[in-house]
């Protein structure tokens, strides 16, 4: 059978219900079996403008969103001009023809024109031609109408028998009119196997968060982090999680460590201008020794900066949060799924250490979409909420002898909830002693201070061990090694084959865990590379600084994209080459304007 | 330190009977001798035994500040947190586990001004919280500055030529931003204000209590023979602390009489965790136990399919 490997286009107007086909088509393509990934290229606008769907899916695992289409629907004629032109032989473009024209068209591309005047001529509304279109598309790789027919039914089922009579009809119009006059793509869909699910990073980590056993969820809306929010809003009551839209993010991060101190697990989640706010205030869950989870999910800064596009900025941001040298755990997750699996990880460490945990997302990640196998969604985790005293109200006296700041060898001294009876104490943010009384106006305590900080930051020793190091993937002896981190995983990995493909033999190391960070493992896997290239999405390179401050490591080159979209696969193709030939160290793609 | 078993407690058994002296911290308070923030200090105390609450049922919740080192003398659960920030700490530990008592306390600086955010959205949440504010109109840590409720003209070092600007006035701020107790107390009339607190303790809402207490080392305009001079309880002008209008009017007086007292108080507003659906069964967030139930994960899962 030939390898499906099909990338759908959609673009339109923002309010042209692009969603909804691209909505129709993933879940159509994972009943299958088939894998999907989805990045929706869009403006923070209501109505207008141009927004442009990239549904890909294959038999294989989708790895990224790809570097070509094959079906494109043009909404309207700004979609037809922008994308057109880079659409190649094999390809075909639906349209209607009644306001849409195209233009200039590569040799090879099938125009596939319908009228919605001719085939809907009763029905009203912008929605009718994209019920056609989606029908046209479906002939085209040769599904069975009477699915179309079953969505079309629930899609109209509450405005009554005559509308779902009436857009079937239109739909069975638009189907009819592409068996007549278009030819289908070559390939056929299989027959419904074993389903796949299909959900965004924002919800993976939100379902994360449930499973870690998350009981306080607050966060203030900030692009493209909300679809946390919306997740854990719409599931609160279901799952017993209090959820809270509150007035900044300072008060977000203050109200989870006011929670997270009475012992629940609570969480947060923001963007690069939020976690801005929430700075001081990990410092504050480090001094306190409070553990808590924040998510950064990155857009291109800085300030405002592009609220709907993607970027690993935040690195240095996340360093180096707040005043003062605090113990902090900072994970990037590499996939969607990995953002599932990731949270309740960092919540047992957080526990563990008490310490603040962060998780670097990005908006390929948190707003990509991505089939999974609903087997890998394992809600039944293990949890280890660390040397914690009272969770359930209850506790055995001390007599007045707790000292919650206890200095210990591990830098762990055990946690008592706040009500917990016999165990009263005060945490503070100011420099403390082991009983928690203040010393940061004692200037005659400098011993007290250093034994107070290498104390807290001593915990950072026994993280390390608990993280897997990162390894290879790929051939150890390969020309090339892709050094990425976080979100870039799958395109990096997708590349590699099309490097393959070019006779350039190239393997990835792709760091999950930030900090801390497995330098030494690092350093030895490197150390055996032949030429290094670091990827990433940010101007500086934030993560190849980092690297050579922990290692000492500086890479033969580095490709980095800083314009708010993605990566494709072939401009990582394209900067090995040239790295490769000589001609640059630092290689910067140009997206093709086709978002 | 009294040591108890909550499960005792929640059978209604009898609980320890807590001292003054049993809610002395570990150490004693470093304020300025003659500071108002010893007679808010004493005044809560008073009114925690008073209202035999155990010093582990009470968490108290404070930003930085003179004042705010407040927690560090006092034998409950407490928080010293970060500035402006006791507010928001204390919503969400109150969510968290609704069963304990929430006390804030801070100063004007703390929580008119940089905290100021915090506070107004508090109140339109009517969360179960006693916040207690010792208002000393001006900022003593940073050694004499301006305060978000110093009278304008005041001198300090950062208006050297005194201030231009009006200052916040707290009372009728908190009326109309929706706290549900509204009270100003005046560390020179202690059973007073061991009354407004005790009345704030056992309001189920947010209470503000807005206690002068003046400073003896930075503002020599509003001291305490000042306010001796000029203060006069509500309850002895015939105020009723549930006529909207008359509360706003008393609030925005100053000048020759400066009301203190009850203000404002409503007893019909549920609070936010009243209004929260997920504590209306199950106890305290807090203590309930993690994980999904293996149904409600298929549920879950079943949505993205």
């Amino acid at each position: 059978m030939k390898r499906i490997d099909l990338a759908i286009g959609i673009g339109g107007a923002a309010g042209q219900g692009i969603a909804t086909p691209g909505d129709i088509l993933a879940r159509i393509f994972v009943r299958r079996g088939l894998h999907v990934n989805a990045y929706n290229a869009y403006q923070s606008i209501i109505r207008g403008g141009h927004i442009f769907l990239t549904l890909r899916t294959s038999d294989q695992p989708v790895l990224s969103y790809g570097d070509k289409l094959d079906v494109l629907l043009p909404l309207n004629q700004d979609t037809m001009n922008r994308h057109l032109r880079l659409m190649r032989a094999g390809s075909a473009v639906l349209f209607n023809s009644d306001t849409i024209k195209p233009g200039a068209v590569a040799e090879g591309v099938q125009l596939c024109p319908f009228s919605v005047k001719a085939l809907a001529p009763t029905i009203r509304g912008d929605l009718v031609q994209n019920t056609i279109a989606l029908a046209a598309v479906l002939r085209l790789i040769k599904v069975d109408f009477e699915i179309l027919e079953e969505i079309v039914t629930l899609q109209f089922k509450r405005k009554g028998a005559a509308a779902v009579a009436e857009n079937v009809g239109v739909a069975r119009a638009g189907y009819d009119h592409a068996a007549a006059h278009f030819t289908a793509l070559p390939f056929s869909l299989p027959d419904p196997a074993k389903p796949l699910a299909f959900f965004e990073g924002n919800q993976a980590l939100a379902m994360g968060g449930a499973a870690s056993g998350v009981r306080f969820y607050c966060a203030y809306p900030m692009s493209p982090s909300s679809g946390v929010l919306h997740w854990m809003a719409r599931h609160a009551r279901q799952l017993g999680i209090m959820v809270r839209q509150v007035e900044d993010e300072i008060g977000v991060i203050n109200m989870a460590i006011g929670a997270a101190h009475t012992g629940c697990r609570a969480m947060c989640a923001t963007s690069g201008g939020g976690f801005a706010l929430m700075s001081e205030a990990l410092g504050a869950a480090a001094m306190m020794e409070i553990p808590v989870v924040c998510i950064n999910v990155q857009r291109a800064g800085p300030a405002t900066g592009v609220p709907t596009k993607t970027e690993q900025g935040d690195l240095w941001q996340v360093l180096g949060a707040g005043q003062g040298d605090y113990p902090r755990i900072i994970v990037a997750p590499t996939s969607i799924v990995d953002c599932f699996k990731i949270v309740p990880q960092l919540f047992n460490l957080v526990d563990k250490f008490q310490c603040p945990g962060i998780i670097l997302s990005d908006l390929l990640l948190s707003e990509g979409r991505s089939s999974i196998d609903p087997a890998e969604l394992d809600f039944n985790v293990p949890i280890d909420r660390g040397d914690v005293i009272g969770l359930n109200g209850h506790a055995t006296p001390v007599n007045g002898n707790y000292k919650r700041y206890l200095i210990t060898e591990s830098g762990i001294s055990a946690r008592a909830v706040a009500g917990t009876p016999g165990h009263v104490h005060v945490v503070a943010t100011d420099e403390h002693d082991e009983d928690g009384v203040l010393i940061s106006d004692e200037f005659t305590d400098p011993h007290k201070r250093q034994a107070m900080h290498e104390k807290r930051m001593r915990k950072m020793d026994g993280v390390l061990p608990l993280l897997p190091p990162p390894a290879l993937f790929g051939a150890a002896d390969a020309r090339i090694t892709l050094l990425g981190w976080g979100s870039t995983e799958g395109v990096i990995r997708e590349a590699i084959g099309q490097l393959a493909d070019a006779g350039i033999s190239a393997n990835n190391l792709q760091i999950k865990w930030l900090v801390p960070l497995h330098a030494d493992a690092i350093l030895s896997i490197l150390g055996g590379c032949a030429k290094v290239i670091i990827v990433e999405n940010n101007y500086s390179g934030q993560f190849a600084r980092y690297l050579r401050s922990e290692t000492g490591f500086a890479a033969d080159g580095h490709i980095r994209k800083y314009d708010g979209e993605p990566f494709m696969p072939h401009h990582l193709v394209e900067g090995v080459k040239a790295i490769l030939a000589g001609s640059t160290k630092l290689y910067v793609p140009v997206h093709e304007i086709q978002v | 330190m009294a040591i108890v078993d909550t499960a005792a407690t929640v059978r209604g058994q009898a609980k320890p009977k807590v001292t003054v002296k049993d809610l002395k911290g570990k150490v004693d308070p470093d304020w300025c001798p003659g500071c108002g923030d010893f007679g808010v200090l004493a005044a809560l105390k008073q009114a925690i035994v008073e209202l035999g609450l155990q010093p582990h049922e009470v968490l108290t919740i404070s930003g930085i500040g003179c004042s705010s080192n407040l927690p560090g003398y006092l034998n409950t659960y407490g928080m010293h947190t970060l500035h402006g920030r006791a507010v928001a700490v204390a919503t969400g530990a109150q969510l968290a586990n609704h069963e304990l008592k929430i006390v804030a306390t801070g100063g004007d600086g703390d929580g008119y001004g940089i905290g100021g955010n915090h506070f107004v959205h508090a109140m339109r949440r009517n969360v179960d919280l006693t916040y207690i504010v010792m208002n000393n109109q001006v900022y003593g840590l940073t050694t004499g500055q301006l305060s978000p409720t110093s009278v304008k003209g005041m001198q300090t070092k950062s208006t050297p030529f005194g201030s231009v600007e009006n200052p916040i006035n707290p009372i009728p701020l908190a009326i109309a931003a929706g706290a549900t107790y509204v009270a100003r107390g005046f560390t020179g009339q202690q059973k007073h204000l061991v009354e407004l607190i005790k009345g704030g303790l056992e309001h189920k809402g947010f209470a503000l209590i807005d206690a002068f207490s003046p400073c003896v080392t930075y503002n020599h305009d509003n001291t305490n023979e000042f306010f001796k001079q000029r203060t006069r309880k509500l309850e002895e002008m015939g105020h009723d602390p549930t006529n909207f209008q008359a509360a706003m009017e008393q609030g925005c007086q100053w000048g020759d009489v400066i009301p203190i007292g009850l203000f404002w108080k409503r007893e019909d507003l549920p609070t936010l965790d009243q209004l929260e659906p997920v504590l209306s069964a199950g106890g305290p967030l807090a203590h309930r136990p993690l994980g999904v139930a293996p149904e409600i994960a298929q549920a879950l899962i079943n949505e993205l399919m």
